[in-house]
């Protein structure tokens, strides 16, 4: 098991046809043979996209309800510009496919209200926009993780960070524990997936054994997931978990690179974060260099 | 994006929305002029930084006896007599930080006969993905200290992006302001106008504070405070148009021109990394050795040789920083392209600091041999930790 992809899952790529979306189906393709089935292009329906690494040939469709009529894709992932995307995630969601995946960055924040309130009216889950997609090993590569520092294995890691993600893989592959599934949520303020939908899925795993989760500041996210694993561990549901918040030292008002990485009205520091995820049972690094090692010591304690 | 008050209420101005008439001034001698348009017999001259509390702010040149930032005059000499004394100073408030900004623009404004001070925004709240109003009847002070002393006077209202401002939202508001009368009519038309303005314009943050009820129980913005969505500027040329450098790091703006994500910060050690998740950590584990980060920088995913130099540029162009650190996670980022980039800058630049480089991930290999084959004197660390280790200790001497 895993949570979201597998070696089955099949994927269309809305945006196929671009600089972005050729190089990471081209990375994705050589992972593991993750099944990249397609692409969609608005006027480009009909021809076939070849990869410069083997020459694979995958087909353009002009629609990805086409798309997924004829490949049977049940996810797709977004390379489309940031003025394009929220109608490419509509579009998607309209298509009824289960698992949308948005890399893109720079997406406008409104549009991303009306793209969560049709989000909301169907059966479709959307990760990001601005995340780095979600990977499980030796299966299913969606987006734009590095594949080689990944290795099978038990923990479950969910973050808003792109590259702390890829810290926390690193880590704890060193660690030799290895991951079920790493997701990226995304850095932006109004997004498809957040923490909780991500750790109820990891508990519900059998396959994953323990769980890192990765927040920034900013909003609240962190401490609704915090207050979510306290209630589960009351119902009896608890995994061992280690957890690390970016932005300690980040001064108030300024955005940090994320649009929702900002402290403001006094809400969303990381020490309230850390808080309140201590409180919760999760055992805190304080440096985002130990990570691994905070794990490894919460699962030898 | 900020904009200044003179231009936010121009701009709510052309959907409708009741504000005074004004006159913005860049110099002195138009004082007398714009004083006389508007005819007082009550003027208020409004100093015009991107910044609140200006109100209660000081001049940091003419002591702290001096009145603040936000004046009323009651005769022409009074506003001409204000004008001198505040245009071209440097006005310090609760959020300039200390060193202050400097006015170089007033906006006159008509008095208004106030009869109560509201407070309104409208923002995203990203719990509910939805724009919402935020709504309280203690306008005129600190919100955030409103919120902290009394969280029950404030209301907030999400709003449905397929209905807008529906009728039972104006009611819920209208009762939040406890308006009656007249005042609600007027809210029956100001509310809807508001969002529309907001959602039409992508604007991040719109901040009524105060929005008052006169004493004829008519409305009237008072107050504005606008913010914009960066990433939506591409659709709104008009509003990019609005953009005050001259109220921003120059640091910032060079980095901004390069498409990079970069804060100026007090300390001494420069960092350049890829992400924001990671920049942000970076300038955490700098602080957990004991030392202060210069800056914050994320390069982002797709950078190139060019923008890796101009990146190098920006950080050694800031005379605190006393040595810099390059932490690269390679994902779409590739690390020979970092290396790359950091031997061009330091050809064209020179290097007189320390300068620490980790580089993991795509390309990792090729990257290494890249710094290791130059003849720089750069210090290579395996990993974050090392590499935080080693640069707190080369800073230190």
């Amino acid at each position: 098991m895993s949570i979201l992809v597998n070696k089955d899952t099949k994927v269309l790529v809305q945006g196929l046809t671009g600089k972005t979306g050729t190089f990471h189906t081209e990375q994705a393709l050589a992972y593991f043979n993750t099944q990249m089935v397609g692409g969609t292009h608005p006027k480009k329906g009909g021809t076939n996209w070849t990869s410069s690494l083997d020459g694979t040939q995958l087909p353009i469709f002009t629609t990805v309800a086409q798309g997924k009529e004829q490949t049977g894709a049940n996810a797709t992932v977004v390379y489309v510009p940031p003025a394009g995307a929220a109608a490419a995630i509509i579009e998607a969601i309209e298509a009824d496919i289960e698992l949308i995946v948005c890399i893109t960055e720079g997406v406008p924040v409104l549009d991303m209200v009306k793209v969560k309130e049709r989000l909301e009216r169907s059966n479709s889950r959307l990760l990001g926009p601005n995340c780095p997609g979600v990977l499980t090993p030796e299966e299913c590569k969606i987006g734009i993780m590095p594949g080689s520092i990944f290795s099978k294995g038990s923990v479950g890691i969910v973050s808003r960070s792109g590259t702390l993600t890829y810290e926390a893989v690193f880590q704890t592959t060193n660690e030799g524990l290895g991951q079920s599934t790493a997701v990226g949520i995304g850095g932006d303020p109004v997004k498809g997936t957040e923490f909780i939908d991500m750790l109820e899925l990891f508990l519900a795993d059998d396959e994953t054994k323990s769980i890192v989760m990765i927040g920034e500041i900013g909003g609240s996210a962190e401490e609704d997931a915090a207050q979510f694993i306290k209630d589960e561990a009351k119902k009896g549901r608890s995994k061992p978990m280690a957890g690390f918040i970016a932005g300690l030292t980040a001064p108030p008002g300024r955005t940090m690179g994320h649009a929702g990485a900002v402290i403001s009205g006094g809400k969303g520091g990381a020490e309230d974060k850390i808080e309140a995820m201590q409180s919760a049972g999760i055992r805190m690094s304080k440096s985002p260099a130990k990570i691994g090692k905070t794990l490894v010591e919460e699962l030898n304690k | 994006m900020n904009i200044h008050e003179h231009q936010a209420k121009a701009l709510l101005k052309t959907y409708g929305v009741p504000v005074s008439n004004g006159v913005a001034i860049f110099n002195k001698d138009e004082a007398k002029a714009a004083a006389e348009k508007l005819g007082g017999p009550l003027w208020v001259v409004k100093s015009q930084i991107h910044a609140g509390g200006r109100g209660k702010g000081r001049f940091k040149e003419l002591g702290s006896d001096a009145d603040g930032g936000v004046r009323l005059a009651r005769s022409i000499d009074e506003v001409v007599a204000d004008v001198e004394q505040m245009l071209g100073n440097t006005l310090v408030t609760k959020q300039t930080g200390p060193e202050g900004k400097q006015v170089n623009r007033l906006y006159i404004e008509d008095g208004a006969d106030i009869e109560a001070e509201l407070y309104l925004s409208i923002l995203v709240d990203r719990e509910t993905g939805r724009v919402a109003f935020v709504a309280s009847t203690e306008g005129g002070m600190d919100i955030e200290a409103v919120a902290e002393e009394t969280p029950e006077k404030i209301h907030t209202f999400a709003i449905n992006p397929t209905t807008g401002v529906t009728a039972q939202d104006v009611e819920n508001l209208c009762d939040a302001f406890e308006l009656s009368g007249e005042a609600r009519v007027d809210g029956a038309n100001l509310f809807p106008i508001l969002y529309k303005a907001f959602v039409e314009k992508d604007m991040s943050l719109l901040e009524v504070n105060p929005l008052i009820v006169m004493k004829d129980n008519h409305l009237k913005v008072l107050d504005a405070k606008m913010s914009f969505d960066g990433n939506a500027l591409f659709r709104h040329p008009d509003i990019a148009e609005l953009r005050d450098l001259s109220e921003e790091d120059e640091k910032e703006i060079e980095a901004s021109k390069h498409d990079l994500a970069y804060i100026a910060l007090d300390g001494t050690i420069g960092c350049m990394v890829n992400g924001a998740g990671l920049a942000m950590s970076t300038m955490d584990i700098i602080k957990l050795y004991g030392e202060e980060p210069a800056n914050f920088l994320d390069v982002g995913g797709g950078a190139t040789a060019e923008k890796v130099t101009a990146a190098f540029k920006i950080i050694t162009s800031d005379p605190n920083v006393k040595g810099i650190l390059v932490n690269i996670f390679g994902g779409i980022m590739r690390c020979d392209v970092i290396a790359q980039g950091v031997l061009q800058a330091v050809k064209e630049v020179g290097l007189k600091v320390p300068l620490v480089v980790r580089l993991e991930g795509t390309k990792v290999a090729e990257g290494q041999k890249l710094i290791n084959d130059s003849d720089l004197d750069v210090i290579s660390a395996d990993d974050l930790d090392d590499a935080a280790q080693k640069i707190v200790a080369a800073v230190r001497g």
